[in-house]
This record gives C-alpha cells, sequence and structure tokens, in this order.
C-alpha cells in the first residue's frame, strides 16, 4: 500500500480546469519533488491533497494509505497525517504561537497528553534547532513576522506535528542562503521511514539540500514527466517550455 | 405553578404602573430619609416626562407595567427554579457552577454563602479605614456621604433610564476609599447581594479620595435570570487626585432581558480610570461608560469586548470627555456578531476648547461571523481646539476562509478554528480581565459559538 496514491485526478477552481489528468504516487519514507512554471497549477495540487474547499475535484481520486480521502474534510486530513505547509501563512492576531501549536498537537494526537510544560520544552528544542529565537513562541502566529521568519516557523510546525506527508509549498522562496540551509536541515529532520516529503518547487535550489529520490515535471495541470534527481538539472538547463505539450 | 406564584399573578393585573404611591411604598419600605424619597419621587416625574432615547436599540416591546410587581416590597421577586429556562441550567451545568449559587444566580435561592469570604475582607478592609456596604445601608449609616454623591454624576434628567433606577433603584454597591489608602484586593459587587431579585435597578456608588486605589468586579459570568426583563442599573466613580480606578465587568444577562445601563466616572487630577467590560448577555444592551476628565493630567482608558449573537443587539460604546490640559484617554473597542446577531458601536470623543494638549486614541474594530449578522461602528470624535493629538482607527472585517483553511490544515475542526480566531482577536481585552472571568468569557463565547455553529 502506497502512502499517497492519485489517480486520473481532474479539478476545477470556479469555471476553469486546473488539473487535468494527473497521477502521482508517492511511498513511506520518499522525498519527491514537483517542478513547474507558475501558474502551472502546482500549489493547486497541493490545496487538493489538504482537501481546500475552493477547489473543485471533478473525477479521479486520492488515496491515502490506501483510502480514498476526496470526502474528508481539511482537518480529518491532518488527522490522518496529511501537512501542508504554505507560501504566504495566514496571520491569526492574538493567538500565540505556543498557544496554538498546542492545541493542534492536541487535536493531532488525541491519545497523547503531553503537558504545557513538556510541550514548552519540546517547542524549546525544536525552535532552537531551527534558529528561532524563543520570543517568536509567545508571538501571535506569524503577526509582523518577515517572511523568512513565516517559511522558518512553518518548518517549526513540521517538525512539532511530524506528519506522514509534508507537503511542502514553496518553502523556500525568498529565502537567502542561510535560512535556506536551516529549512532544509529541518525538512530533513523529519525525514524517515514514515514521513514523506512533496516539495513543490519552482527553482531546484533547495533541491540540493533536500535530495529528492524523485522529481515531477508539472506543466499546464498534469506531470509530463517523471524521473530522478538529473531531470531538475534538465530542467535548470533548458527550462520548461521543452516539457510543454 | 406553585402557590405563592398566584399572590404574585394577582399583583401583576391589578397594578396599573407606576405613581407616586409605589415609589412612596418603596421608600417608606427602605426606611429612607426624606431626601431620597424626594429624589425617588423627582425622578419618577422626569420618567414620566422623558421619551425614550431616539438612538440605540428597539424598546418599543418593553413593557413598562410588567416591572411593577417586582418593585413591590412584598411581591415574590423570586421565581421557581422550575421556571429558570433550559438555556440557562445547561450553562450553569457547563460552567460547573455549584448548586447554590446557580439558584442566587438565576433568582431562585437565598443568598448564597459568601458571607465566609467576605467576612475576612470586612476586618482588613476596617483597618484600612474603607468603607464598603450595600448601597441600602450606606444611605443610612452615611448619609453625607451618600447624599453629596448620589446621582450627581448621573443626575435624572439625563436620561429617561436614569430617571427610572433614580425612583426605583434598589441594591448595588458602595464603596469610599480613604486618601491614600490602597484596597490590596478586587472588592466584588456579588458580596453585596442582599437578597434575592435584587440586582434589576442596583446603584453602585465608588468614591476613591486622593491617591487610593481600587478595582471593582461587577457581575457575574453566569447568566442572571429573571422574570422580569428590564435592568436599568448606574455606576458613579468620583476618581480623586492621582487615584486609580479600574472597573471591570462581565454582562451576561439572560437572553430575555433589556439591559439598559449607565456607567460614568469623573476623574481629578492625575488620576486614572480603566473601565473593562465583557458584554455577552441580553436581547438588547444600551451601555456606553463614560469617563469625564476634569482636570489635568487625568487619564482615561476603555476596553470594551461585546459578542452579539442569535437575536441579540447589543449597542455599546464608550463616551470620552476631556475637560482639562494634559488629559489623555484610549479607547480599545472590539466586537463579534455572529448567528444574525448585531453588534453596534456607538462612541463619543469630546475635546473641550480649553482641553490642550491631549492625547488620545480611539480603536474600533468589528468581526462578523457569517452574512445574517450586522456591525455598524459609530465613533463620533470633536476636537474643539488645535493642541490636541487624537488618533482613530476604525474597522469591520470578517473572518477569513484562508485563515479558517489555515487553522484546519493543522488539525483545528472548522468550529475549534473559528473559535481560536474569535479569541484571538478578543484576547487583547479579555487579558485585562481578573484571570477566572476571562476564562469563563472564553467559555461562554465556545459555547455560544458552538450552538450557533453547530
Amino acid at each position: 500500500m502506497r502512502l499517497l496514491k492519485i489517480i486520473d485526478l481532474h479539478a476545477r477552481v470556479g469555471e476553469k480546469e486546473v488539473i487535468k489528468g494527473l497521477n502521482l504516487e508517492i511511498d513511506y519514507g520518499e522525498v519527491h519533488a514537483i517542478m513547474g512554471p507558475n501558474g502551472a497549477g502546482k500549489t493547486t495540487l497541493a490545496n487538493l491533497i489538504m482537501g481546500n474547499p475552493n477547489y473543485k475535484i471533478t473525477s479521479g481520486e486520492i488515496l491515502f494509505e490506501g483510502k480514498n480521502i476526496i470526502n474528508l474534510s481539511v482537518d480529518e486530513r491532518a488527522k490522518l497525517g496529511i501537512f501542508q505547509s504554505f507560501q504566504y501563512p495566514e496571520e491569526i492576531p492574538g493567538v500565540t504561537v505556543r498557544n496554538f501549536l498546542k492545541v493542534a498537537y492536541d487535536a493531532l494526537h488525541p491519545n497523547e497528553k503531553i503537558s504545557v510544560f513538556d510541550f514548552g520544552d519540546k517547542l524549546l528544542k525544536i525552535a532552537k534547532s531551527l534558529k528561532i529565537d524563543p520570543v517568536f513562541l509567545d508571538r501571535y502566529l506569524n503577526v509582523g513576522f518577515s517572511g523568512g521568519e513565516r517559511k522558518k516557523l512553518e518548518i517549526l510546525q513540521l517538525n512539532v506535528l511530524k506528519p506522514k506527508l509534508a507537503i511542502l509549498d514553496e518553502a523556500d522562496s525568498g529565502l537567502d542562503i542561510d535560512a535556506l540551509k536551516i529549512v532544509s536541515k529541518g525538512i530533513n529532520a523529519v525525514l524517515n521511514e514514515n514521513t514523506s516529503v512533496l516539495v513543490i518547487t519552482h527553482y531546484n535550489r533547495i533541491l540540493e539540500y533536500v535530495k529528492p529520490q524523485f522529481v515531477h515535471v508539472f506543466v499546464n495541470g498534469r506531470i509530463v514527466k517523471t524521473g530522478g534527481p538529473m531531470i531538475a538539472e534538465e530542467l535548470e538547463a533548458r527550462g520548461y517550455d521543452s516539457f510543454a505539450v | 405553578m406553585k402557590k405563592d406564584f398566584g399572590e404574585f399573578n394577582i399583583i401583576t393585573r391589578k397594578e396599573s404602573g407606576f405613581d407616586r404611591r409605589l415609589i412612596e411604598e418603596i421608600s417608606f419600605n427602605k426606611e429612607e430619609p426624606s431626601w431620597m424619597r424626594e429624589l425617588r419621587l423627582r425622578s419618577l416625574e422626569i420618567f414620566l416626562r422623558k421619551s425614550n432615547p431616539n438612538f440605540g436599540v428597539d424598546l418599543s416591546a418593553l413593557d413598562m407595567d410588567e416591572i411593577v410587581p417586582y418593585l413591590k416590597p412584598n411581591a415574590k421577586k423570586s421565581a421557581s427554579w422550575d421556571e429558570v429556562p433550559d438555556e440557562i441550567k445547561d450553562t450553569f451545568e457547563k460552567l460547573g457552577i455549584p448548586e447554590a449559587e446557580r439558584k442566587v444566580l438565576s433568582g431562585v435561592g437565598a443568598q448564597y454563602d459568601s458571607e465566609v469570604v467576605y467576612q475576612n475582607i470586612k476586618s482588613k478592609l476596617k483597618e484600612l479605614g474603607v468603607i464598603f456596604l450595600d448601597m441600602e445601608s450606606a444611605v443610612k449609616e452615611y448619609p453625607d456621604l451618600v447624599k453629596k454623591y448620589f446621582m450627581r454624576l448621573v443626575p435624572p434628567s439625563d436620561h429617561k433610564f436614569a430617571a427610572l433606577h433614580g425612583a426605583v433603584w434598589s441594591g448595588g454597591s458602595f464603596v469610599y476609599v480613604p486618601e491614600g489608602v490602597e484596597v490590596p484586593m478586587p472588592l466584588q459587587a456579588y458580596f453585596m447581594m442582599a437578597s434575592p431579585g435584587i440586582g434589576q435597578f442596583e446603584h453602585t456608588l465608588i468614591i476613591l479620595e486622593k491617591g487610593a486605589k481600587l478595582h471593582f468586579i461587577e457581575g457575574c459570568s453566569a447568566p442572571k435570570y429573571s422574570a422580569s426583563n428590564l435592568h436599568s442599573g448606574m455606576v458613579e466613580i468620583y476618581v480623586g487626585e492621582g487615584a486609580t480606578m479600574r472597573y471591570s465587568t462581565i454582562q451576561n444577562w439572560s437572553k430575555n432581558t433589556y439591559n439598559l445601563n449607565t456607567k460614568r466616572a469623573v476623574i481629578g487630577k492625575d488620576g486614572t480610570m480603566v473601565w473593562v467590560s465583557g458584554s455577552i448577555g441580553s436581547s438588547k444592551t444600551m451601555l456606553y461608560p463614560a469617563s469625564i476628565l476634569r482636570e489635568k493630567g487625568a487619564r482615561a482608558e476603555h476596553m470594551n469586548i461585546t459578542y452579539a449573537g442569535k437575536d441579540q443587539h447589543l449597542d455599546t460604546g464608550s463616551k470620552v470627555i476631556h475637560l482639562a490640559p494634559y488629559t489623555s484617554s484610549k479607547v480599545d473597542a472590539r466586537s463579534i456578531s455572529s448567528d444574525g446577531g448585531w453588534s453596534f458601536y456607538r462612541g463619543l470623543l469630546r475635546v473641550s476648547p480649553e482641553a490642550h494638549h491631549v492625547k488620545s486614541t480611539v480603536e474600533c474594530s468589528a468581526l462578523m461571523m457569517d452574512d445574517r449578522s450586522a456591525s455598524d461602528t459609530l465613533p463620533i470624535i470633536e476636537v474643539m481646539n488645535n493642541d490636541s493629538d487624537v488618533g482613530h482607527e476604525a474597522r469591520v472585517g470578517r473572518i477569513r476562509e484562508e485563515q479558517i483553511y489555515y487553522l484546519m490544515s493543522r488539525g483545528l475542526s472548522e468550529d475549534d478554528a473559528k473559535s481560536m480566531i474569535v479569541r484571538g482577536f478578543m484576547a487583547p481585552i479579555i487579558k485585562q480581565l481578573p484571570l477566572e472571568y476571562a476564562i469563563e468569557f472564553n467559555k461562554l463565547v465556545n459555547m455560544n459559538f458552538k450552538s450557533s455553529v453547530g
């Protein structure tokens, strides 16, 4: 049984068909990269897997650990172990990072009773590993955070919540080289035989640090080519146009 | 129906409304001095003459005659536990309010046992020279002090319901803090709940002498139920030179109540007045705590949170009047409307010509949970000189789908996501409430919220 299996997926945003027959399989412990030009529908794919209600699946299936999830709500999918990191994470005024993550953690781990104190320790440790100043833990979620800080916070969440499948949407955009290294280290830290990562990116910069076994070229709502890491370099050299169909 | 309720019903049918006889009877039964009796009668005259306010909530369904039996000194004020609506009982259950307290709060039980707690506080206050009494006793025991201040800040002529209050007031607290005394613990209004049923027209009078300091807490987060549906209380606060007063309120009247309340403070030189108000109950509310900054250097802070749910119209706000130079004020008013509720922010900031070098900021923000709910803001700002620094910001927003999606992607259900956003929106105000009230207010909002969405 695969962790994720997408079969002939078609989807619309409003009246426009944006995913046009997409197939994708991800196994446990794998790193996949989806590369494609802007506007190809990469973020849409992330939203579809997570269950964003603004996107309508017209046909096809999304199987997660063998179960079709297309009728599940967003939080139900999160509880199954799906995580999406956002290119532009939302601000939630009045809610501290610490409180938010405790609530999220408890929701995702209903059988584990972790005390506020132990949870604080855990947070602090992860924050330090990502070179996030602990004062951020008591700030309001993403409020007044720079682009880079938000990105790091997404990776902090990833490390705290430990999903089975992490879909990372443009996790590297807007980061300087030092921040990119830290974020990549944070992504690699969750990788193990139970956790897989789907990196969605426009450039292959992050793929130097987060090594994918599979690279998918995504153009015009479909995966047009799948291969090993070499494809990323090929794309870099030839551009997306050569894959356009 | 219970036996003693028969008597109650007869009174209802017999009474034809307010008259001098009724007011005199109230005064007589309370054994009041003549000045108070006259104040009541004068108030009655004004009440009968004045018309309803021409703004705010719709009062057309408010039947004044209905409340008359509650004013009868010998009338059975309390209802029976069976008549307390299930919704209220349910809330008690969810909040974990002890049985005895529930009965008092719903107006059907005897006074609950705050006496023990209060005894300890009493001796401490006595040592400090602080007077803390129920209002009726204060009228008798400190007539000169009470006469000097009672309804001087809000005279009966202020508006129709101030006049009504003047005529029929009953219960409430009196606090006097002498010069330089800091009261070391918050004083709570419920210590002064003299008998069940009281609290419809309670009068709170607080006097802080020079350099005194007090935190007073009014109300209770558990819903107060009363078969009579009008609450028209009054709060008058005198903040002396360099004194600091903090007044925290949680209003959670049952959903059949008209809550028409008047609260006003006057602040002396370098004094500070802080109002923290949370309104969640009642069917209709009109409440605009006012600060009159009378002398140089006086400060006022108003922090309001209003949550209007199903069938509620809560018209709340603040009034700040700068009469002296170098006075400052800060207003942070937030409201939430959900499930068809209507919240209205009505604010007045006035800076008089002689009040130069005033600093003031007014911020009002509203969050609408759905398309059926409504929110209005009407901040009126009048600045009569050119040497003042006045800032204003108003925001009306909706809860954003993207925010809900973000939180749901981390495992929160839709309800929990919305409620987290709402709690975040309220947080800066809620943080100002005493901890147990803050926790309970959040619980109440969650409950209201969940009943509205699911």
